[in-house]
């Protein structure tokens, strides 16, 4: 593996096997899954044989292990005169459709046998992918004439995420400045519809989740799997706050359920207590046993909205929740017969025609600033000294102890905090869904969340972001591919687990440096005015708590 | 064990006074009374499983002592440290420790364990992060803290490595580091638990004259366990010796180490050699352990 500096003869017979063997595999693999397709007909089912998808499996995957041979065995030379027209044409088509709606893809059926435009362009993506990397190391090849220039193709893409994880960490400022600006103009886009935006509001959800998560598992390093239980306290209490149906409201006679805005920080504080009414007994345990407990937690609270029918009205779910109003007018049409004018109607008032995707946007902007504040949160409180303490406690407890930090307060605050957090994000829930039943609270959805916050790497807030629009984005666009997004899914897991398994973007930034950060791009410029201003350094920018350079 | 006890003319900092701690049938501390005073370097030493780490798991809280009274008297104060729990220790009673496999925060840079161990200043000063969190006047707080970890930085010759992982130092650098870190949490009482274990005799001369600066310029007992008879002989003005949870010799460097119990102790019955070159040829056959690790 480590002797790319020589280069080693082709040996044909090997490349031959190593193709066949590919293509073997890829058949077998889809012979069954893709070639027998199981079809419902009126008074049964039907089984259709798709026999050329299967060989279009198997020649994409020959040529592309032929592109990697390519490039690993040093001879990008022939990929880059293969690759580049191949992807071109799929590009060119693929563009062509997408711009003019044109059908030119269609016409290269062949070449291209899906039936989902995501697989097409993920296709059409890696050939292109190939295309690049084999014309820059054919050019380099032939300018240096070095052979060093052949590196090996498995180191360089092990090396290319953690360039991509100190990249991102480095220009934090300019991606996340980036991200926000698509994110804000995101509704507005033209290729954006109700249900792309829907998956957009589903996907902010779950990244304020992560946030949330990430205070208790990135920062404190608390293992909690019960984290859907804080979502569900919240989302039940803002529900039988704000729903006209709730239990509680009927029995004190009241009609008209609480507004959104009232009713929101209500379900976070009942939320965080939650937390501190789990956490102050459990939090003395550690690792594994926490996990257990919490996770333990997650299933009482189901378990518990399930029976207490009085309260929570069981698997019926409480419905009619209203969605968030603006200045006191409804945003939902008003099926009040007892008042026939239009007053409380928000459209009404600015004269519009109502119109779901209105509705939409406005979640999406509730969910946006909800998932930002989290997140200034979260960045803000790491630089603090609760939150140098968290991480403390994560690295050390008995070392943290013995400095004077208190463990159960600590933990009990990042413990509360997160499930705060969890708390808000079940309101927005069950306003946006108007109804909320115990079904939703599974542990399935824990260990989503989870799962976004370790995909992501530990503490890292951009990793969330990446990690949930992977796994809650992805699987709604891929919707297409039916029954087999949940293979690609697994997969994708797979190989990212075997390829960062620190997760996507794990690298730790410092809360405080004592000298110039080693990077280059605004944060050195932002250091270089600052030199230039007086020495004292306790005027500081956001997000930047560096006590600046203060040597003589 | 002619050797007289020593004896301070007012009240010493640390007074142990019948210290014994049992595990369930297994006695690991008995009755031992030592004192300890500020200014001065005390160190602890005895063969592996005497009950040295023990006595300083009892004094930082990590166990409670099945009876005894542990008295750390400073301004006025006195705390009954066998009743407070083991941050409270370090919070109020300030008493910091190190470990014997050393506890930094690999992953935190250097310069945030040094903040860290500021803790409950700048607690307080954020208005337990409430006030911080928007930003009043904590920055300058901040500043200040950082300006004390510069300092303790500037004594270990660690400046320039402030913004690494304090895992990534060397191992002689980590042990500097684990005591200043502790220093930063301004102690009136430093416990450390073989600061000399591992390191080669440029670093432990290093360590030596760290030791010394902290006893000399910032006035605070320094209670030591040590195997290392370098260090153990050239810089304690006092020393106690464990021997099977018991205290066989207490007294000044020199009486201790001609004391026929101390020799008995290390040696069996033989008495022929002199104590120090037969400790470390008796060291050097034993790993570090010593019993029973902190556990919480």
């Amino acid at each position: 593996m480590s002797d790319a500096a020589i280069r080693r003869p082709l040996e044909p017979a090997k490349i031959f096997i190593e193709l066949a063997a590919t293509a073997l595999i890829v058949a077998a693999l889809s012979i069954t899954l893709v070639g027998f397709h199981v079809k419902d007909v009126p008074g049964g089912f039907d089984v259709v044989t798709r026999f050329w998808d299967v060989l279009a499996a198997v020649v994409i995957a020959v040529v592309g292990r032929g592109w990697l041979i390519g490039l690993r065995e040093g001879v990008p030379f022939p990929v880059a005169v293969t690759a580049t027209p191949i992807a071109g044409i799929l590009l060119l088509a693929l563009i062509s459709d997408w711009l003019f709606g044109g059908t030119l893809s269609e016409t290269l059926r062949p070449i291209l046998p899906f039936n989902s435009s995501v697989v097409q362009w993920l296709v059409a993506g890696i050939a292109a992918m190939f295309a690049a990397v084999g014309v820059t190391r054919a050019a380099r090849e032939r300018s240096a004439k070095s052979v060093e220039a052949s590196e090996k193709f498995d180191d360089d893409a092990a090396d290319f995420m953690d360039k991509v994880a100190a990249g991102a960490q480095r220009y934090t400022a300019w991606i996340g400045a980036g991200l926000l600006v698509v994110a804000v103009v995101l509704p507005f886009l033209p290729f954006m519809n109700l249900s792309t935006l829907d998956i957009a509001v589903l996907v902010l959800t779950y990244v304020m989740l992560g946030w949330g998560l990430n205070i208790v598992v990135g920062l404190a390093g608390l293992l909690d799997l019960g984290y859907v239980a804080f979502y569900a306290v919240g989302a039940y209490s803002f529900a039988l706050l704000a729903s006209p149906d709730s239990p509680v409201l009927q029995m004190m006679g009241i009609k008209e359920g609480v507004s959104f805005w009232l009713a929101l920080p209500f379900a976070g504080m009942m939320a965080a207590l939650a937390g501190i009414i789990l956490g102050f007994p459990v939090l003395r345990l550690r690792g594994d046993y926490l996990a257990i407990v919490t996770l333990g937690f997650g299933e009482m609270i189901r378990v518990t909205l399930l029976n207490f029918y009085s309260l929570t009205r069981g698997p019926d779910g409480i419905s009619k929740i209203p969605p968030p109003g603006i200045l006191g007018y409804s945003t939902q049409p008003v099926m009040d017969n007892d008042t026939l004018e239009n007053t409380t109607e928000f459209h009404t008032w600015i004269g519009r025609e109502f119109d779901q995707y209105d509705n939409t946007i406005l979640l999406y902007y509730v969910i946006l600033v909800m998932a930002l504040l989290t997140n200034w949160f979260t960045l803000r409180i790491r630089k603090l000294p609760v939150g140098r303490a968290w991480e403390a406690l994560r690295e050390d407890e008995i070392a943290s102890r013995s400095l004077g930090i208190n463990p159960t307060n600590t933990k009990l605050t990042a413990f509360a905090l997160g499930a705060m957090f969890g708390g808000f994000a079940g309101s927005f829930f069950a306003t946006r869904q108007t109804f909320v039943s115990p079904e939703s609270f599974t542990f399935i959805e824990s260990a989503v969340i989870l799962a976004i916050v370790v995909l992501g790497g530990f503490g890292s807030q951009i990793g969330v972001v990446v990690a949930s629009f992977l796994l809650i984005g992805m699987p709604e666009l891929f919707r297409e591919l039916q029954d087999f997004r949940m293979l690609f899914f697994g997969a994708a897991m797979v190989l990212i687990m075997l390829w960062r398994p620190s997760g996507l973007l794990a690298r730790r930034e410092p809360t405080i440096r004592l000298k110039d950060p080693p990077a280059r791009g605004i944060r050195r410029e932002r250091i270089k005015t600052r030199e230039g201003d007086a020495p004292t350094t306790d005027a500081q920018s956001g997000d930047d708590l560096a006590t600046g350079d203060r040597r003589p | 064990m002619t050797s007289p006890m020593t004896q301070p003319m007012t009240q010493p900092l640390l007074s142990v006074e019948h210290l014994t701690m049992r595990f369930g049938g297994l006695v690991a501390i008995d009755d031992v009374s030592f004192a300890a005073t500020d200014k001065e370097i005390t160190a602890i030493i005895g063969p592996n499983g005497a009950g040295k780490t023990t006595v300083f798991n009892c004094l930082t809280g990590f166990y409670k002592p099945s009876v005894g009274r542990l008295a750390l008297t400073w301004d006025g104060r006195e705390f009954l440290l066998e009743q407070m729990e083991g941050f409270v220790i370090a919070k109020t009673a300030k008493v910091a420790r190190t470990f014997q496999n050393i506890r930094l925060f690999p992953k935190m840079t250097v310069l945030e364990n040094l903040i860290v161990a500021q803790h409950n200043k700048l607690m307080r000063a954020s208005g337990y992060s409430v006030r911080g969190l928007f930003g009043f006047g904590y920055q300058g707080k901040e500043a200040e803290a950082v300006e004390i970890a510069r300092y303790w930085l500037e004594q270990i010759n660690l400046v320039d490595r402030a913004d690494d992982a304090a895992e990534n130092l060397s191992y002689g650098d980590q042990r500097q580091l684990e005591i200043v870190r502790a220093m930063c949490i301004e102690p009136k009482l430093l416990c450390l638990d073989e600061p000399a274990a591992g390191l080669n005799p440029r670093e432990t001369a290093d360590l030596n004259k760290l030791l010394l600066f902290l006893r000399n310029e910032h006035k605070i007992g320094v209670l030591l366990i040590e195997h290392d008879m370098n260090v153990v002989m050239q810089i304690s003005d006092h020393i106690v010796v464990l021997d099977y949870g018991r205290k066989i010799s207490d007294g000044e460097p020199e009486a201790v180490r001609n004391d026929p119990a101390v020799i008995r102790a290390y040696l069996g019955e033989d008495e022929d050699e002199e104590l120090p070159d037969i400790v470390k040829q008796d060291l050097a056959g034993d790993g570090a352990d010593d019993g029973p690790e902190t556990q919480a």
